[in-house]
């Protein structure tokens, strides 16, 4: 299964290729997928079959049956926009859309997500961070829309907030607990929606690449940056979610190609990886 | 042209639709339209375009607007020098195809871009004046209270200011304003180059029939060029040092006449045989097997009757920017690069320019960047410079290689020819090279 489903996401990354930042491979990556799983599920089909295909899609936007938590004008709402959706030469898919991005960093991530017309709030523990973020996103319009707050995924879990989307990349390799985390990241999804994380696997090969190379040989990143002990595995990762009540539905690796330069998505899940999953309907 | 096809390209491309493009251009045309009648006499500046480039007018939907007008498909090429040894033949069929290329006016490649922009549903705003100052780096300024807000947001752009008092801000700023670019110099590019000590003749010449071929014959001074135009006219492209134009410039119209039909038939030198010393018995060994034109013999360009238009001189030189691009700046056409005429690429290059930098602008929206950052931009860089400079290289060595005159030299020119001519698979690799089919010459 996992191969099927990852020749798809190949089929997307063939088009896109992009330099190191992340958030254009994600972006292209949550862009094939996220669009056919955040569906308002009108329908009672209780995991949405692996098959990822955007006739699913299709499928729940027109079911009739209505469920009790959900009301008449979401709908209406979503089925006004789901059109941008589907269209994947539109160039704002996410309109409408609310996503959270948990350790923002320096918008890196949400500005492009903004500009794809999504509702973006950026959150990040280190208030320099959070401060850099603003000052960067206010020189374009579009990304001046962007909610930056200094704050944790659990904090805003007791601010009770919702989001479509929830994506943390590269950072559950540096929280304490990873399980507490999970739970707080799902908990900020609302039913059905999108959780997209990506961390560095723990392998002998990631210590090699992501350690050694990246941070002593190459300079990539500051020494200690990041300790082998605190990342997970791929099953782990899918342990921990399947216990937060989220289903992993794909996941992917990413390759760095040192003559071209560039980053691509690809079935190699060795090192840097990134995992796709939905919350649970309850 | 190329800045246009850039506008027209963005336009038809659905990421790419909603982007705000400001044309800054003088040219009271633009504003005012450009009327052509189809009994017009022909203009004498041309453009020969490829193949490729034809195909990607199509798909901007440009190329319906150009097709009411005076065009012509060739679909024969004959190269040959004033030694008389030695003469290539090219047949569009040698490629499985109907013609190597097209000679347009430029003032109908101009008014077809024109129309298709201003039929495209694509917010557009045209300009007509000069840019007079840029200003890319404006820093960011501190943080303040909100009534300055409106400041900082501004503070990624590029401002421009033109010379009616505008003052315009813009995430991209694209110079397609032609070799002596102005937005070039603003931006601070560096380039490399040097002018040839040649002059270019253009002038449209009228014959008693219908021309089909192209016809190139390089003559101790410069090659001259004689390229179909439709309705029996013909385009020349005569390159030759700067006295000599200025003589056949000022010179009466029919003495003019008198040296072109000189130049491409009898004059400097003996016509090519259609088999010398059995060379080209040796080389069809090389293409048994492979139908090809080569055994097409050399034939004499159709005589000229009359001169159709005024002739006029430019003159000729090689320049290249060390750098197309840097943030919120791109360079495209002959403001990234110059070359020499005498394979008709230049246009077909800036084209070419044109086409890759919309096609990265889309990929951009499609995952949310900014369309003004240079990593962006480099991507654009990096597909475009080695194929520019691998055509400027080439072309530099004709020229080079063609304007000595020294008997060993002459035969290794020859040979080439019979090479060129005799050797169907280099034959084919030269004319998919030369149609834009291929990017980079012999390793594709």
């Amino acid at each position: 299964m996992a191969s099927k489903l990852l020749h798809r996401v190949r089929a997307v990354s063939a088009r896109l290729k992009y330099s190191r930042t992340l958030s254009p491979t994600l972006a292209a990556f949550a862009s094939s997928r996220l669009l056919s799983d955040v569906a308002p599920s009108a329908s009672t089909s209780p995991a949405p079959q692996s098959s990822g295909s955007s006739d699913k899609f299709e499928h729940n936007a027109k079911s009739s049956s209505v469920r009790s938590s959900l009301k008449d004008p979401e709908l209406a709402k979503f089925s006004a926009i789901a059109d941008t959706w589907k269209d994947p030469s539109s160039a704002r898919p996410f309109e409408g859309m609310k996503i959270v991005d948990v350790g923002c960093g320096g918008g890196i991530l949400s500005e492009p997500l903004a500009r794809m017309g999504a509702s973006v709030t950026g959150v990040d523990a280190v208030d320099k961070n959070i401060k850099i973020a603003r000052i960067h996103a206010d020189l374009d319009p579009v990304t001046s829309t962007i909610e930056y707050c200094c704050t944790t995924a659990e904090k805003l879990v007791e601010e009770q907030r919702k989001f479509d989307a929830v994506i943390s990349l590269e950072v559950i390799e540096h929280v304490a607990d990873p399980a507490e985390f999970c739970q707080s990241l799902s908990a900020l999804t609302i039913p059905e929606g999108a959780l997209v994380i990506s961390t560095i696997n723990r392998s002998m090969r990631a210590y090699a690449t992501a350690i050694v190379a990246a941070e002593y040989l190459l300079h990539w990143l500051p020494k200690g940056t990041h300790q082998w002990l605190s990342f997970l595995t791929p099953e782990e990762l899918v342990l921990i979610l399947q216990r937060s009540s989220i289903c992993v539905k794909e996941m992917a690796g990413f390759v760095y190609n040192p003559l071209t330069g560039r980053w691509s998505l690809s079935d190699d899940v060795s090192v840097n990886f990134i995992a796709f999953g939905t919350k649970n309907s309850q | 042209m190329v800045g246009m096809s850039l506008a027209c390209s963005l336009a038809s491309m659905p990421l790419t639709k909603h982007l705000n493009v400001a044309i800054i251009d003088s040219n009271p045309a633009l504003v005012n339209g450009i009327r052509i009648n189809k009994q017009d006499p022909p203009d004498p500046r041309v453009s020969t375009i490829t193949p490729a480039t034809t195909s990607m007018f199509r798909d901007i939907g440009a190329w319906q607007y150009l097709q009411p007008y005076r065009h012509a498909y060739f679909d024969q090429m004959q190269v040959w020098d004033y030694t008389g040894l030695g003469y290539t033949r090219y047949h569009a069929r040698d490629v499985d195809k109907d013609s190597l290329g097209c000679v347009v006016e430029n003032k109908v490649l101009q008014s077809s871009l024109l129309l298709c922009i201003q039929n495209a549903d694509f917010q557009k705003r045209i300009f007509p004046s000069r840019l007079v100052s840029m200003s890319l780096n404006p820093g960011l300024k501190s943080k303040q209270m909100d009534g300055i807000s409106s400041e900082i947001s501004r503070a990624d752009l590029a401002k421009l200011h033109l010379s009616d008092g505008t003052c315009l801000y813009a995430k991209l700023v694209v110079g397609a304003d032609g070799s002596k670019s102005q937005v070039r110099e603003l931006a601070g590019f560096k380039t490399t180059g040097w002018n040839y000590s040649q002059n270019a003749v253009i002038c449209t010449v009228e014959h008693a029939s219908e021309n089909q071929c192209a016809w190139q014959r390089f003559l101790p001074a410069g090659p001259i060029a004689l390229l179909p135009m439709g309705d029996n006219f013909s385009n020349i492209v005569w390159t030759m040092n700067p006295k000599e134009a200025l003589d056949r410039k000022s010179m009466t119209e029919i003495d003019f006449v008198k040296t072109v039909n000189h130049a491409l038939d009898h004059g400097f030198g003996p016509h090519p045989t259609s088999s010398l010393l059995g060379k080209g018995n040796i080389f069809s060994w090389f293409g048994a097997g492979v139908p090809t034109s080569g055994n097409g013999g050399f034939e004499i360009p159709p005589k000229v009757v009359k001169l159709a238009s005024e002739r006029m001189v430019f003159p000729l030189s090689l320049r290249h920017a060390n750098d197309y691009v840097s943030k919120h700046v791109a360079l495209i056409g002959d403001a990234a690069h110059t070359v020499h005429p005498l394979a008709g690429q230049g246009v077909n290059l800036g084209f070419g320019d044109a086409f890759a930098l919309s096609r990265v602008i889309g990929e951009a929206i499609a995952v949310g960047m900014d369309i003004g950052e240079a990593s962006l931009l480099k991507k654009y860089e990096a597909e475009r410079k080695p194929a520019n400079i691998a055509m400027m290289a080439i072309l530099d060595g004709f020229q080079k290689a063609y304007s000595v005159d020294f008997g060993p030299l002459n035969i290794l020119r020859a040979a080439g020819f019979h090479a060129a001519n005799y050797i169907s698979p280099l034959k084919r690799s030269i004319i998919s090279y030369a149609s834009g089919e291929q990017r980079l010459p012999l390793f594709t």
